[in-house]
């Protein structure tokens, strides 16, 4: 197979992985958590202080339009690059927890009620769980929670039985960032549309890992965050679609989402501003717009197929190390490697790396009752980007071995 | 490989993470506390048997990293025939060694205890060091519950 993609040139675009950690080169694994920038996202922002900025939408002098322009500009290119229909559907929010709380607050506290259900899968990350548990106290809705097996997937018989005639929202990770499990969500949006049911996916770790179509997907709502997609943190994006955001109430109330206020009445601005209350984002809102040029000029197919063989290659390597255990063994699976070693804690793993120059994360990932399901406290979780290489995975081993070598 | 390391891990954390001490459900202890670092998920229950104010036994159940189980087996061992106030003392001191404002801190007053000292070095490992201290910390002021390093 040919590699279209230049991973050397890659990294040359991404400053901090010339850092050196404890004396050695750094060897980022912790991009699930957060990934890196390139020169061209930190450079958008200095450009746009330096040349184009004032507030959007406020004013007539030339500044205001230009840094208008750059914003909404950036959100045609989230909506050409998750392939919404339309702009209005592309509500700028902080991030993906963000965006799940304000479908929770708007959608859900005016269509779901007493006895009502909301259906989640054990694979949650917290953000796709408290959320919803804060809008069951607040209604009397119930939250039904649909298995995983120790492959690490989504049982999917379990879950179709789960849909009910109460269901009223169903709620599901794309991929799962404590497994790498990739959900088969066509088939779970179809099984749910089949009931009138709307669904949300959550995509903070697909995202940066493959291309995302929402219209192919069919999903009602669709949520990430830039900072796991090469952009800035502090930025997100809900997508919705236009007659479900049109039916929902705001979110917050401010400046920039009213069309006329008076103090007997207001009027809310159109999509997707009656969700943006305030001043928004605006650098970072830029930002990830030139990450997402940066990853079409590479295209997501190449980066998706680039990480499977490095997810292929450190998985064959993991297997061959003696007391190691592969947590997430899913068939459908992101580049994700979580792991756990006989006797040694994670966190005891993750100090041990760190002096070696690599970052992996240590601990639930915020997802608590997956490690519940697994009966361990925590994993440690080597999670690849376009910029990961073999030779990484190699040293990312050898750390490995000589760590339980140390622990005897 | 880990040079670096060396003053965190030292031989004698390996070795009481291997073989931790007092490692057992005590039967009827007079104290009875469970101790839960939020951050990594550790949990501990920590076990005392108390004559007046003197501990008589100290044990512990749970699991977690190396620098959190070599801490409250060092910790059992050493409490055991302490006062409450000789330990609320220790725990002072080994706060303070811990989370290092006197680099020229005095360490002959922790005893042992001293193998621990390297974790101020690693802010995101001070909460595994403490955990167990935490949690005595409750068990004497016989507080029945859950607590936590947060
Ligand atoms: C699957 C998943 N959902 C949601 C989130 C929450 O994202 P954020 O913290 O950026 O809002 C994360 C982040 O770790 C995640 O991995």
């Amino acid at each position: 197979m040919t590699i279209a993609l230049d991973v050397n040139r890659i990294r040359a675009d991404f400053p901090i992985l010339a850092e050196k950690i404890r004396n050695k080169p750094l060897v980022y694994l912790d991009n699930a958590a957060s990934c890196q920038k390139p020169q061209a996202v930190i450079d958008s922002i200095v450009h746009l202080y330096s040349h184009d900025y004032a507030n959007v939408h406020r004013g007539v002098h030339t500044l205001s339009v230009r840094s208008t322009d750059k914003f909404e500009g950036a959100r045609a290119k989230v909506k050409d690059f998750i392939n919404a229909a339309s702009e209005k559907e592309i509500i700028f929010v902080r991030g993906a927890t963000e965006a799940i709380n304000l479908v929770a607050q708007s959608y859900g506290r005016t269509h779901i009620q007493a006895g009502d259900e909301i259906l989640i899968t054990a694979m949650e990350h917290h953000s796709n769980i408290v959320p919803w548990q804060i809008l069951c106290q607040q209604t009397g809705a119930i939250l039904k929670v649909a298995p995983i097996n120790l492959q690490g997937e989504l049982i999917y018989d379990e879950f179709e039985k789960l849909i009910s005639d109460k269901t009223r929202l169903v709620s599901v990770v794309h991929m799962s960032n404590a497994l790498g499990t990739i959900n088969p969500v066509k088939r779970i949006v179809a099984a749910a549309h089949a009931k009138g049911i709307p669904v949300l996916l959550d995509g903070a770790q697909a995202i940066p890992h493959m291309a995302v179509d929402v219209q192919d997907l069919d999903c009602d709502f669709y949520v990430f965050s830039g900072h796991k997609l090469y952009a800035p943190s502090g930025i997100g994006v809900l997508y919705g679609k236009q007659a479900l955001l049109e039916a929902m109430p705001p979110y917050q109330g401010g400046g920039d989402m009213i069309r006329k206020v008076t103090f007997e009445e207001t009027e809310y601005n159109v999509l997707p501003y009656k969700f943006e209350a305030g001043t928004p984002n605006i650098a970072d809102v830029v930002g990830l717009g030139a990450a997402i040029d940066y990853l079409n000029a590479i295209g997501m197919n190449n980066i998706a197929a680039y990480e499977a063989e490095l997810l292929d290659y450190a998985t064959t390597k993991a297997r061959q190390i003696k007391g190691l255990r592969i947590i997430g063994e899913a068939e459908h699976k992101g580049a994700i490697l979580a792991f756990v070693l006989d006797r040694i804690h994670p966190h005891d793993i993750g100090t041990m790396l760190d002096s070696l120059g690599i970052a992996v994360r240590a601990g639930h990932h915020c997802a608590m009752p997956v490690m519940d399901v697994f009966k361990i406290p925590a994993t440690a979780r080597a999670s690849f980007a376009m910029y990961n290489t073999k030779e990484e995975i190699d040293v990312l081993m050898k750390g490995i071995e000589s760590l339980i070598e140390v622990f005897g | 490989m880990f040079d670096d390391l060396r003053d965190l891990y030292q031989e004698v954390i390996f070795d009481h993470n291997r073989n931790p001490r007092n490692f057992r459900v005590m039967e009827s202890p007079d104290r009875k506390v469970e101790g839960f670092n939020p951050l990594c998920g550790d949990r501990l229950t920590l076990y005392l048997k108390m004559d007046g104010d003197t501990i008589t036994d100290a044990s512990f159940q749970g699991s977690g990293c190396a620098i959190s189980t070599a801490s409250v087996s060092l910790m059992t061992e050493i409490v055991k025939g302490k006062t409450e106030q000789e330990a609320e003392d220790l725990f002072k001191k080994f706060h303070e060694m811990t989370t290092g404002k006197d680099e020229q801190m005095n360490l002959e007053a922790v005893g042992k205890l001293a193998v621990l000292a390297g974790v101020r070095e690693y802010p995101a490992r001070v909460k595994c060091a403490t955990l167990a201290w935490h949690t005595l910390d409750a068990a004497l002021k016989n507080e029945q519950k859950s607590i936590s390093t947060e």
